[in-house]
């Protein structure tokens, strides 16, 4: 928008009309900026459908995860205060002081997945326990008297909820300015029981879910409980609080007088990384999803969870943009669905859809591998090539049902070998397989050695788990391989008579060796056991043995086959590790040497392209003026730089240069050149100094 | 022939006085002759301090109570500003009548109005020929209040010409208290601690109804011959007996022995206590576990207590930025070059040696350190490369939040540094952005 003013001002524009901004919805966000740009409205829909699965399904983990947590917390809570409710009058209670039941909830180091967890523990208590549930946030209070506002604020709007009618009193009470005090609370508590008092007394019960998060921040609670043991008496109060570190937390910050009124109970939830493996279990060892990752795009994820945060909810932020921008940035996800789904789309591909597909790599690699009729016929006929499509898809479909038992499979068996030469969680063995083909690997080298060597027993137990993978429903196309393992199963049990055999022999031989003490004896002794190693025949057991070591790994070389090797792999896998590394990992420093380095890179203006090393007038002054301090030493002069800097922005002008350095510097010019400078001096790559007058000090690269 | 003698009451209830205060009757008759009658105008401020659990607050509740004298009982911590205190004061004073329980809410928000107020109040409950306590139990609270509420409680009766004694109940002396401006000096009682002769006494009092005084007292000698030595505290005593008396009494209940029995009671105790000193004590356990381990008559030690748990996994990155702040706030700067250099330049070990003979850094506690100096150790001391990327960067800025309170570091000085100003700026509480203002570079790592 342009204003027809004469004068300099600050203008308003009003935002265009809301019918307008609503016609621009998410979908039109996802057709901009790629010109061939084919079905993103089906692609966005199919995005957003698969996020919705992934996102119930992630939930229901959750859930699943912390049922038991939960459950314990509740009973904790139900518990609590039975004393309260049957009004004992005991010897035993008068004497007692009153504790305040507390449980600790230890949740592991990432603070960011708690809300997650708190949301759904309040949520499961509001249904199970009671309706007064409130929540506080150690960020959001502050000080005591913040701390006691929330709570009445969320007490009361619980209250309104449980009872809509007493709505007009509620408010005028938040109306005349709620008077925060454990007094005025304790009084509330009264009159709301005594209200629903003859309907559901024992359900009457507040709880107070406090997330104490960071440490830091708790001794503000210090003197709150001092207050509320007085008031335990009329006023049954649970604390439970968040913790990420140790739970010695709560000794080291609480004085001795607090904690003795606290009655702690411990409860732990699931490690972070437990939980990560069922994640990545449920979302991207399945079939059930059609979106895989590619090999460096999951390291990039699990990188970020292990190097530098321990959340699980990030990595799956990090996998839904993974996902968005899968659908974005390949024009053939339209085909990442469901395999019906997709071979019903195959039929309505576009021609430029067809090319697409077409210029694939592993679709190339795939033309190039046929004979020179079909080879023709391909590249020509869209036809044709929608029908192969079809059937490629459904081989793609197939290969990944097959990995992922054969995966489950070979995974068995490598967690039971000393050092775990191919990792010990499946999620390494799963990047090892997608990367590469496995079985070119050295670790696979050795771990396929170290089967060798399994004793009789690991094995057997090792073979059933497996033949109960590969019965299980998933694997269907495997009854030759379950009726081969139950044959393999069969015969070592008819080996038990040999393999003792065998066994006498060694300790006699090991007997022999222990004799000899002399070395030169020793030596000959132990080459006359290598020779007979070597010439003596291979017990039954040991041939068995070898040949179920083969037969995994005839297994590994037909289905764990590199996904990159795939034909259409790309229609599935997102792989471009390096935009997801920019926005989740993002390396500020080194994005702003670029940015003022190389500001066409940010800006994308043809004028600033330039050759690395010379200096574009036409960039912006701070670029240039970032340029030409490069050059100097850990002082600059900044009367040589302004200079430096005239002299370039001038050039462009075109004026005599030697006109230029006799004449004062123009006063446009020299504004620019401060205001370059001083935002320089606020990122923080020059200081003012005070050891010479006019000179500045560089704090970077050899500066300071 | 009771131990208190005063004009103005019966002598049945100065005697039901004393039965209620064992171990305290010379502080409380010294506090009536202090109070003297009703109509009689005693001390303008009252100061009385002691120890945790020496009885202030219940002596001084008893006695106002049992001689019913017109009095506001005020915590000070529930009350964390001046304004809530003084109404809550108002309030209280208004429910002193008993026919409106919940007296209507007063607003006074400061002094001048409460004298004002409370002039208004006492004429309207008709108190005028009687004095009135006002009780403040922990006083400590006030001097984090407005300068002006504590010397204007000491001058309460002064300033609204009423029969009023303010009562302080503190834990520390009155010359922390001691306002530099001055003020009407209050009269001063200390309640010492109770001796172990007098705990005994105390504990034995409340006996349970089932078993007999002598049972009792037999097992508080039990408990205070185990605990004595680390706790002194009247009402943590009183709770350790109520948990663990049940266990005391089993061999009784199960007519292996019976109450005069000492030596196998004693038997059956004394490791018990002993591990309750380990752990119920210590709230490694809570007490509500205690007494299911009791039910079910099981070792305790498949309960992991609190500090079972101390071992915390944290990400790679986190735990070597952790390492390093801890080196950088104990190692000096100058032997940075030797640890973390791998070609560093000779060092004169005799020197070396002889100034970091003098003190151990330990000792010194952390220091301060710049956050280049941090950044420069991590990098040094994780082995791969670590590229400077923000999620670093961020971890700083928790990091510091962090140690703020365990005391594993001090605050480092962070510095107005390129570094810094890429931590999200509002995480970081106010005292680092106030620290954020000296000048130090800290640029030049990162990219080395």
């Amino acid at each position: 928008m342009s204003t027809s003013s004469v004068s300099k001002g600050c203008f308003v524009f009003k935002p265009s009309s809301k019918k307008r901004r609503i016609s621009s919805s998410k979908a039109d966000y996802f057709s901009q900026g790629k010109n061939d740009s084919e079905d993103s409205g089906l692609r966005f829909a199919s995005c957003q459908l698969l996020w919705k699965q992934i996102n119930s399904e992630t939930e229901k983990i959750q859930e699943e995860l912390n049922k038991q947590l939960f459950d314990n917390l509740i009973r904790f809570l139900r518990q609590s205060h039975s004393e309260f409710q049957t009004k004992t009058t005991e010897w035993m209670c008068r004497m007692k002081s009153s504790e305040i039941p507390t449980a600790a909830l230890v949740l592991g180091v990432n603070v960011t997945d708690h809300d997650v967890t708190f949301k759904s523990l309040s949520e499961v208590l509001q249904d199970n326990v009671t309706p007064y549930v409130v929540s506080l946030q150690a960020k959001e209070c502050p000080g005591i008297k913040h701390l006691l506002q929330k709570l009445m604020g969320q007490l009361m709007d619980c209250y309104v909820d449980a009872d809509s009618s007493e709505e007009e009193e509620c408010v005028n009470i938040s109306q005349k300015k709620i008077r925060c005090s454990m007094a005025s609370l304790s009084k509330w508590y009264e009159n709301v029981t005594k209200k629903t008092g003859s309907e559901t007394p024992s359900k009457k019960r507040t709880s107070s879910s406090r997330h104490w998060q960071s440490p830091p921040v708790v001794v503000i609670f210090k003197d709150m409980e001092i207050i509320s043991s007085q008031h335990i008496h009329e006023f049954p109060l649970v604390l439970i609080f968040g913790i990420a570190t140790s739970p010695m937390i709560i000794h080291r910050l609480l004085p001795h007088s607090v904690s003795s009124l606290l009655c702690i109970e411990l409860f732990q939830s699931l490690s972070c990384k437990e939980h990560l493996a069922t994640v990545i279990d449920k979302l991207l060892l399945t079939t059930q999803f059609p979106f895989k990752l590619s090999e460096k795009v999951l390291q990039v994820l699990i990188n970020i969870f292990l190097y530098h945060d321990f959340s699980v909810q990030n990595f799956i932020k990090g996998f839904q943009l993974s996902i968005v921008e899968h659908f974005y940035s390949q024009p053939l996800s339209v085909l990442c669905c469901q395999l019906l789904e997709a071979k019903k789309r195959v039929t309505s591909l576009s021609h430029n859809q067809c090319e697409n597909i077409r210029s694939l790599p592993s679709f190339r690699r795939y033309v190039e591998s046929q004979v020179s009729e079909k080879q023709i016929a391909l590249l020509t006929e869209d036809s044709f090539l929608k029908e192969v499509t079809q059937t490629l898809l459904e081989d793609l479909h197939i290969y990944h049902e097959n990995y992922f038992t054969v995966l489950r499979c070979l995974h068995v068996f490598t967690t039971s070998l000393p050092k775990y030469p191919l990792g010990k969680q499946i999620r390494e063995l799963h990047c090892a397989c997608l990367g590469k083909s496995v079985w070119e690997t050295e670790e696979y080298e050795s771990a396929i050695q170290l089967l060798r060597m399994l004793a009789k027993d690991e094995l057997v137990a090792i073979l059933q788990k497996c033949a109960e993978i590969f019965i299980s429903p998933s694997g269907k196309q495997f009854s030759n391989t379950v009726e081969k393992l139950e044959e393999f199963l069969a015969r070592f049990q008819n080996l038990e008579a040999e393999a003792n055999e065998v066994q006498d022999v060694s300790v006699s031989s090991q007997k022999e060796l222990q004799k000899k003490t002399d070395l030169y004896h020793l030596q000959k002794t132990l080459l006359a056991l290598k020779e007979s190693k070597r010439s003596k025949k291979l017990t039954k057991f040991e041939m068995l043995r070898f040949e179920v070591v083969d037969f995994i790994d005839s297994l590994v070389r037909s289905y764990l086959a590199p996904a990159e090797m795939q034909t259409l792999n790309e229609v599935v896998y997102f792989n471009t590790a390096n935009t997801l590394r920019e926005h989740l990992n993002a390396a500020p420093r080194i994005a702003l040497h670029t940015a003022l380095n190389n500001p066409y890179c940010y800006l994308k203006n043809q004028t600033l392209k330039s050759d690395v090393g010379c200096i574009s007038n036409t960039a912006p002054d701070i670029c240039i003026v970032y340029k030409l301090h490069l050059e100097c030493g850990r002082l600059i002069n900044l009367v040589d730089w302004l200079e430096a800097f005239s002299t370039v922005v001038t050039a462009v002008e075109g004026t005599d240069p030697e006109a230029v350095a006799t004449d004062q510097v123009d006063e446009i010019i020299h504004a620019r050149f401060i205001r370059a400078v001083s935002e320089l001096e606020l990122l923080g790559f020059i200081k003012p100094s005070k050891q010479k007058t006019d000179h500045v000090a560089r704090l970077t690269w050899g500066g300071c | 022939m009771p131990n208190f003698e005063h004009p103005e009451y019966p002598e049945a209830t100065l005697l039901h006085l004393e039965s209620m205060v064992p171990c305290r009757e010379s502080q409380v008759s010294s506090l009536l002759s202090i109070f003297g009658e009703r109509q009689h105008f005693s001390f303008p401020s009252i100061f009385i301090y002691g120890h945790t659990s020496s009885g202030k607050t219940y002596v001084m509740q008893t006695l106002l109570e049992t001689l019913e004298l017109p009095h506001v009982f005020v915590n000070c911590v529930e009350c964390f500003t001046s304004r809530l205190l003084l109404e809550e004061i108002l309030t209280e004073l208004q429910s002193l009548s008993s026919e409106n329980k919940h007296g209507s809410h007063m607003p006074c928000d400061t002094f001048n109005d409460f004298v004002r107020l409370f002039k208004q109040e006492i004429i309207i409950q008709d108190l005028q020929n009687q004095t009135v306590y006002i009780v403040l139990d922990k006083a400590e609270q006030l001097r984090e209040m407005e300068a002006n509420v504590l010397p204007g409680f000491l001058r309460l009766q002064e300033m609204t010409d009423r029969n009023v004694t303010v009562v302080f109940l503190s834990e520390i002396v009155w010359e922390l208290f001691r306002p530099n401006t001055g003020c009407l000096e209050p009269f001063t009682l200390y309640f010492p601690d109770y001796s172990i002769g007098n705990l005994q006494k105390i504990l034995s009092h409340y006996h349970p109804p089932e078993y007999s005084a002598d049972f009792y007292a037999a097992y508080i000698n039990i408990l205070l011959g185990v605990f004595y030595t680390v706790c002194r505290d009247l009402k943590e005593l009183r709770h350790l007996a109520a948990l663990n008396f049940t266990k005391y009494c089993e061999p009784v209940v199960r007519g292996e022995a019976n109450e005069r029995d000492t030596r196998r009671l004693w038997k059956n105790i004394e490791s018990h206590l002993k591990k309750a000193m380990q752990t119920v004590y210590l709230r490694e356990i809570s007490s509500s576990q205690w007494e299911r381990i009791q039910q079910d008559d099981g070792e305790p030690g498949h309960l992991k207590g609190l500090s079972a748990h101390a071992h915390v996994e944290l990400p790679y990155y986190s735990k070597f930025l952790l390492i390093a702040a801890y080196l950088a706030s104990y190692n000096p700067a100058r032997t940075d070059k030797r640890f973390f250099l791998k070609h560093h330049g000779k060092i004169k070990k005799t020197n070396f040696l002889k100034k970091h003979e003098k003190t151990s850094n330990h000792l010194l506690g952390p220091k301060p350190f710049p956050l280049d100096r941090l950044l420069a150790i991590l990098y040094s001391i994780v082995d791969n490369k670590v590229a400077p990327t923000a999620n670093i960067f961020s971890q700083c800025g928790t990091c510091y939040t962090d140690w703020k309170e365990p005391c594993l570091l001090p605050v480092p000085l962070m510095n107005r540094s390129a570094g810094v100003l890429f931590l999200p700026w509002h995480i970081l509480p106010q005292e680092t952005k106030d620290h954020l203002s000296c000048d130090t570079p800290a640029f030049n790592l990162g990219w080395s």
